[in-house]
């Protein structure tokens, strides 16, 4: 085992190159819906345990499905209030389970990036070929399904192998949303082609919110508003990203989607500073404008300081 | 490191949901319903009464609110006896402010510790939902079958000989069961069951012994879960409630008449400093027109009708 990720670099949040976004917006607005799909009785990895109960726990399977028979609805119907498009963080077997929430999002022009096959299936204890098997089944599935390439990956339940950046780079995959060292996307160290990391967020992702912290909605919404006066604040200097990570079968509650509403409200109304867009959309603007930038900045820093 | 074959292999991934036990549908498509007198809401007020034995069972978990200390606690039973000795009155005064009725999920071995209690809910037109025979007795995987029977079957005869009612609906013991539990309770006459918490309206189950429905019964909107699991304030938990309530009176406009169903625990919400948030809940919602107050069994009736 390593002592540190070795993936990126030390680069201070401090003189960095200035990033402007499209049309001289200063920050980047995401929002990643996680579209998951929990097996009631998916195997037992060695490594992690899924349900707390035994089989059947359907208590945490039910509230999960949630998501998928009402929640799903509710949130699509305040995103496309405020025309605001989604990247789904998928679990790509809904492509079979529930084509048909697969098709409203079609319908919705949102990106779709993988989150893996199902969120009870983790990639600990994988070997090469059957990280890289779930790979390409991703990126299979989504095409079949939707037409679509997809370009990013937040691995199921996030959980990883030391190969997994490199896994992605080999099938280019843009970006991984499995890395929180920072508010912007950066170039990350693998042994072929370009990655890097988008910023995604555990800390204002509602799994955090209300199953971890348990906090109530209207603080969320007040959260969520901090979160971006001072990453909007900071954009001025160079462009930051923000993204919010949900799952509808939280944030779809009868008693949370309008709080959550809110918040919708006031990003989409600064309009002339946010760049309202998707995952994708980002790491294209990034790649193409901005990724020999910030590695030649920090290549510059490292030789500096006698790396 | 390697995961065995089957890890990524997937049986069930196919189109609906991975078990048989109801199909896969978006709430905001299904026919919409019709309340009695066009009511907007069926209002369902769930209210349970448990029975913590001192000489507590933690197989194969502990139920929520089961004893803490080494024995005896009496710190823990005296609490949960408070629930039924006085909360219960409590929200009894309450519901009788506001002319409402209740459903209330009944441990079997209450019934046969408290007659006067039971008396107090049959003679007000109240509702008496099995709810197991204590809370040692749960529901789980790998439970045998003939073990189960025996307590599904104890539970509903001593219910329905202490109150004369039919008893049609259940809710498990700490929301748990078996792979056998939905299968056995039409047998022993249920038709209706509370446990699953993945939608916001009825849905029929299919059952080896034929229908039963699974009515929405929140594990969030809940006294419980908001003021002692999270921790929060009073205010939150009248907040949270209504802005749930507020959301399918809206609702109710465009897709047809919503359940606003409500969770109550007599040791939580029973205790002084608590209950005047259940007036401020009922006082507002019944400020509003379209209210129908309703049994679980009389909302299943009326659901099941318009099928």
């Amino acid at each position: 085992m390593k002592s540190e990720p070795g993936l990126y670099d030390y680069w201070p949040y401090v003189d960095r190159p200035k990033i402007t976004w499209p049309d001289g917006k200063k920050l980047a607005f995401w929002v990643a819906p996680n579209i998951e799909f929990y097996e009631l009785n998916p195997p037992k990895n060695p490594h992690r345990g899924s349900w707390p109960r035994p089989y059947p726990d359907i208590t945490p399977y039910s509230y999960r499905d949630y998501g998928n028979r009402v929640g799903n609805w509710r949130l699509m119907e305040a995103m496309d209030d405020y025309g605001v498009r989604g990247s789904i963080s998928l679990s790509v077997a809904m492509c079979q389970h529930h084509p048909e929430i697969i098709q409203a999002c079609v319908d919705r022009n949102w990106e779709f990036f993988s989150h893996g096959i199902y969120n009870t299936r983790y990639t600990y204890g994988m070997d090469e070929a059957q990280e890289r098997a779930i790979m390409e089944d991703s990126i299979k599935t989504v095409m079949d399904a939707t037409g679509q390439r997809i370009r990013g990956y937040l691995a199921p339940a996030l959980t990883h192998t030391e190969r997994t950046m490199d896994l992605l780079a080999e099938n280019d995959f843009y970006y991984t949303c499995d890395l929180f060292q920072d508010d912007q996307p950066q170039p990350i160290h693998v042994k072929s082609g370009r990655l890097i990391s988008m910023p995604y967020s555990l800390e204002v992702n509602d799994h955090f919110i209300y199953n971890i912290y348990g906090n109530p909605p209207r603080l969320y919404t007040d959260m969520l508003k901090r979160q971006f006066d001072t990453l909007l604040e900071e954009g001025a200097t160079s462009g930051t990203v923000m993204c919010i990570p949900l799952h509808a079968y939280l944030v779809g509650r009868p008693h949370r989607i309008n709080p959550f509403r809110n918040v919708l409200d006031y990003i989409t109304g600064h309009k002339d500073d946010v760049w309202v867009t998707t995952a994708v959309e980002i790491a294209e603007y990034y790649l193409e404008n901005y990724y020999d930038l910030a590695a030649a900045d920090i290549a510059k820093r490292n030789a500096e300081a006698g790396a | 490191m390697t995961l065995p074959k089957e890890y990524l292999e997937y049986p069930l991934r196919r189109h609906g949901m991975d078990h048989d036990l109801y199909p896969w549908s978006n709430l905001f498509e299904r026919k919409p319903v019709t309340w009695p007198n066009g009511a907007k809401i069926a209002l369902w007020i769930v209210p349970a009464l448990e029975f913590f034995p001192l000489d507590d069972k933690k197989e194969p978990f502990k139920a929520p609110g089961h004893m803490v200390t080494p024995y005896p606690d009496y710190r823990t039973y005296t609490t949960k006896d408070y629930g039924n000795r006085l909360g219960i009155y409590r929200i009894m005064k309450v519901l009788d402010q506001f002319n409402l009725k209740a459903s209330v999920a009944t441990n079997a071995r209450v019934a046969e510790r408290y007659p006067f209690l039971i008396n107090e809910i049959t003679r007000r037109g109240w509702e008496i939902m099995a709810h197991g025979y204590d809370m040692n007795a749960l529901h789980y995987g790998g439970l045998d079958e003939a073990t189960e029977r025996e307590q599904i079957k104890k539970t509903v005869d001593i219910l329905r000989k202490a109150t004369g009612q039919k008893v049609t609906g259940w809710l498990s013991p700490a929301r748990s069961q078996s792979e056998n539990t939905l299968h056995l309770l039409p047998e022993y006459g249920i038709e209706y069951v509370g446990d699953w918490v993945n939608d916001d309206m009825p849905y029929e189950v299919t059952t080896r012994n034929g229908p039963l429905i699974a009515m929405p019964h929140s594990n969030e909107i809940d006294d419980r879960q908001i003021l002692i699991n999270l921790g929060h304030s009073q205010a939150v938990f009248e907040e949270e409630v209504l802005d749930a309530f507020r959301l399918f009176y809206d609702e109710a406009d465009k897709y047809g008449g919503r359940i606003m169903q409500i969770t109550l625990t007599p040791y939580v919400i029973g205790q002084p400093f608590q209950i005047k948030s259940l007036v401020n809940i009922l006082a507002e919602i019944t400020k509003h027109d379209g209210i129908w107050s309703a049994t679980g069994a009389e909302i299943v009736k009326a659901w099941r009708d318009q099928q």
